[in-house]
C-alpha cells in the first residue's frame, strides 16, 4: 500500500482526514470564526441523545442550524457566559476514518474523536463517533452536516463549554 | 461518562458532627450543609426515606408492562405499570443475592428475571418462580420474597414514591402546590402532557445548591445574560422579570413558587393577546394544518410553557416546559435530569418547537445549563474557604408580606430558600 489510501478515484481519504484534523485544531484553539467558515449554509451540527436518528423530532444535546451555530459562537465569544469565559482547555485527536459513502457532491465520512478537557485543574475525557457529510465546493471541502454521538449520550454528562 | 482525575479537595473532617438545629436560622445557613458527609447520610435517612420523592411522569410508562429506571434518594428503583394498569415502584434489587434485576433504562416487558440465578418477578414485584426450588425445602415462602415495593401516589400524572408508609397522603404533602401543578399542566394546550426526552448531567455540588436554585430568580439576569442576549427583543422583554408584577411565595412543606412572567401564569387566559414574533411561524404552520384560530392560539400560547417556576421539596421542580429532577449522588455530587414535556397527540410542529426551546436553554450544551452548572460548582468550591462565614438567605425579608399560602417576597427574594431550609430543619429534627 502507498501512504495515501485512495478509496475512490476522486476521493482521497488523506485529504478528508487533513480537513477534519484542521477542524480539530480550530476547535482546540477556539477559533470559532474559522470554524463557521468551514460550513455550508444548510445542514446541521448535531449532538444526539441515544441511538435515534430522527433528530428533528427528538431531544438532542444540541441541534444547530446555521442561525443557532452563529448564536452559539457569539455566546462563546462575547464573554458574558460564565461557563465559557474562560472555557475549558481541550486537546482532541481524531482517528479511525472510514468512508461511508459518496453520492453526487456529498461524501459521508465516519471517524472517532477523543477530547480531553481541563478546567478547575480537573481533567475529563470524552469519546464520540463523528459522522460528517462533506461537500466539495469551489472553495474546497465544506461541512454540510456533522453528527457527534457521544459515548453515554443518553446517560449523565457534564456541562460543555466547547464543541465536539 | 467522564473519568475524573482529581480534584475537588476533600474538606477537613468534622470531628464533632454538625447538629442540624445549629445550621439553619431563618436568615442564614451554615457551610456544613454543603459539605458534611455525616450530615448527608442523615439527610438520606431523615429526608429522602421519609418524604414523597418524584420518580417519573406517567407518560414514561404509558402501557401495561412499560417500565423506566429511576431513583428514590440513592436507591435504584424500577417504575413499572402492571397488567392492571397500576404503577409499581420496585427497589431494583433481587431478593436472592442483591443483583440489580434490570439495567435497561426503559422499555416494555411481561416480567423481570434476575440475570444471576434466574429468579423471576411479576410486574408488581411478586416472586413468581425460582429455578430448582427443591433445595429451599417445603417452608420456602415465595410470597415474602417479592421485590421491595414502595408506597406510590400520583398527582397530575406525576408519580411519587416513598419508603415511609406512615407519612401523609401525597395530596396533603403537596398542599397549595397542587393548584400550581394544575396551572403548569395547562401547557398541554388541550392535550395530555407527555415526556418527549430529557437532558441528564452531573454537577460536583451538594444537592441543596440545586434545590435552592429553581425559585431563585435573582440569579437569572446575571447567570443567564448570554441566554437572554441570544433572544430577539420581544423574547428578551419576556425574560426581563424584575420589571413585572412577579413574586416568590412559600407554599409550605418546603415548596415554593416564583412567578416570573405573570401574563403566562394561566395559559387559558389572554388568548387574544398578539402572538409573539418567534411563535408566528408555528402559528402559521398550525393554521396550514387546519386548526381554527382559537385552537392555534391555545396551542401556541402553551408551547412556550408556564410563566412560573414551582419547586417541590425535595427533588423536583416544574419550570417553563420541563421538570428539573435532582438526585443526590454523594455529599458533593448531584445528578440532574431536565425532562422535556410536550403535547401527547398534539401537532408535531408545536412539539418540535418545544424540543428546540429545550435544547436552546437546557442540557450540557444549552445556553443556560452550563452557566448554572458553573455557578453551582463554584458555590461548592467557595465553601472550602471561610467555613465560619454564614450563607445568606435573607434577601427580601425587608418587605416580605403574607401571601395567599405563606410568606410572599419580591421576585428576587430568597423566600423559596427559606421555605426549603425550614422544611429541611423540621425533617432533620425528627
Ligand atoms: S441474585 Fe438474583 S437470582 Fe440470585
Ligand atoms: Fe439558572
Amino acid at each position: 500500500m502507498s501512504g495515501i489510501t485512495t478509496v475512490d478515484k476522486d476521493i482521497d481519504l488523506q485529504e478528508l482526514a487533513a480537513f477534519v484534523w484542521r477542524e480539530a485544531d480550530i476547535l482546540d484553539r477556539c477559533d470559532y470564526d474559522a470554524w463557521l467558515a468551514l460550513w455550508t449554509e444548510d445542514g446541521h451540527y448535531i449532538v444526539p441523545i441515544g441511538k435515534g436518528e430522527n433528530y428533528e423530532d427528538q431531544v438532542n444535546v444540541c441541534y444547530d442550524d446555521a442561525k443557532m451555530r452563529r448564536m452559539r459562537v457569539e455566546r462563546f465569544q462575547q464573554g458574558f457566559s460564565i461557563s465559557s469565559a474562560p472555557p475549558a482547555d481541550t486537546v482532541r485527536t481524531v482517528s479511525r476514518f472510514v468512508l461511508q459513502g459518496a453520492t453526487g457532491d456529498e461524501i459521508v465520512l465516519g471517524c472517532a474523536e477523543h477530547v480531553v478537557e481541563n478546567k478547575f485543574g480537573r481533567q475529563r475525557i470524552y469519546a464520540a463517533n463523528l459522522t460528517y457529510t462533506l461537500v466539495r465546493t469551489d472553495d474546497g471541502l465544506r461541512i454540510r452536516n456533522k453528527v457527534a454521538r457521544l459515548l453515554n449520550s443518553d446517560g449523565e454528562l457534564t456541562a460543555f463549554s466547547y464543541l465536539f | 461518562m467522564s473519568l475524573d482525575h482529581s480534584p475537588v479537595h476533600p474538606g477537613p473532617a468534622h470531628h464533632t458532627p454538625a447538629r442540624p438545629e445549629d445550621l439553619v436560622e431563618h436568615d442564614r445557613v451554615q457551610t456544613p450543609l454543603y459539605e458534611d458527609a455525616a450530615l448527608f447520610e442523615q439527610e438520606m435517612e431523615k429526608i429522602f426515606a421519609h418524604t414523597w420523592v418524584f420518580v417519573a411522569h406517567g407518560s414514561e410508562v404509558p402501557e401495561k408492562g412499560s417500565f423506566v429506571l429511576s431513583w428514590v434518594g440513592q436507591q435504584p428503583v424500577i417504575v413499572v405499570r402492571d397488567r392492571k394498569g397500576d404503577i409499581n415502584v420496585l427497589v431494583n434489587r433481587c431478593r436472592h443475592r442483591a443483583a440489580t434485576v434490570c439495567e435497561v433504562k426503559k422499555g416494555k416487558t411481561s416480567s423481570f428475571q434476575c440475570p444471576y440465578h434466574g429468579w423471576g418477578y411479576g410486574l408488581d414485584g411478586s416472586l413468581r418462580g425460582v429455578p430448582y426450588p427443591e433445595q429451599y425445602g417445603k417452608d420456602f415462602d415465595k410470597s415474602t420474597l417479592g421485590m421491595k415495593a414502595l408506597r406510590v401516589d400520583s398527582y397530575q400524572n406525576m408519580i411519587f414514591a416513598t419508603l415511609d408508609d406512615g407519612i401523609e397522603p401525597l395530596a396533603e404533602f403537596l398542599g397549595p402546590a397542587k393548584k400550581w401543578i394544575d396551572l403548569f399542566m395547562k401547557q398541554g394546550g388541550g392535550y395530555p402532557v407527555k415526556v418527549l426526552g430529557e437532558h441528564q448531567f452531573t454537577v460536583p455540588m451538594n444537592w441543596k445548591i440545586q434545590l435552592e436554585n429553581t425559585t431563585d430568580a435573582y440569579h437569572f439576569p446575571v447567570v443567564h445574560k448570554s441566554f437572554i442576549q441570544s433572544l430577539d427583543k420581544e423574547a428578551e422583554a419576556t425574560f426581563n422579570f424584575f420589571d413585572k408584577a412577579g413574586f416568590v411565595e412559600d407554599l409550605g412543606n418546603g415548596h415554593s413558587v416564583a412567578v416570573m412572567i405573570p401574563e403566562l401564569v394561566d395559559l387559558d387566559e389572554n388568548l387574544d393577546d398578539p402572538i409573539p414574533e418567534r411563535f408566528e411561524e408555528l402559528a402559521q404552520a398550525l393554521r396550514d394544518e387546519g386548526f381554527d384560530e382559537p385552537r392555534v392560539r391555545k396551542i401556541v400560547r402553551a408551547t412556550g410553557g408556564a410563566g412560573f417556576n414551582l419547586n417541590l421539596f425535595p427533588n423536583v421542580s416544574l419550570s417553563l416546559a420541563f421538570f428539573r429532577v435532582l438526585r443526590p449522588v454523594g455529599v458533593k455530587e448531584t445528578a440532574i435530569r431536565h425532562v422535556c414535556l410536550g403535547m401527547d397527540g398534539g401537532p408535531a410542529a408545536a412539539n418540535r418547537m418545544r424540543i428546540r426551546l429545550q435544547e436552546h436553554f437546557q442540557g450540557p450544551m444549552g445556553f443556560g445549563t452550563p452557566d448554572d452548572a458553573e455557578v453551582w460548582e463554584r458555590v461548592q468550591r467557595g465553601t472550602l474557604g471561610g467555613k465560619e462565614l454564614p450563607i445568606l438567605v435573607n434577601r427580601g425579608l425587608v418587605d416580605e408580606v403574607p401571601g395567599v399560602d405563606g410568606p410572599r417576597g419580591h421576585l428576587s427574594a430568597e423566600t423559596g430558600m427559606r421555605a426549603s431550609y425550614q422544611m429541611w430543619k423540621r425533617m432533620m429534627a425528627q
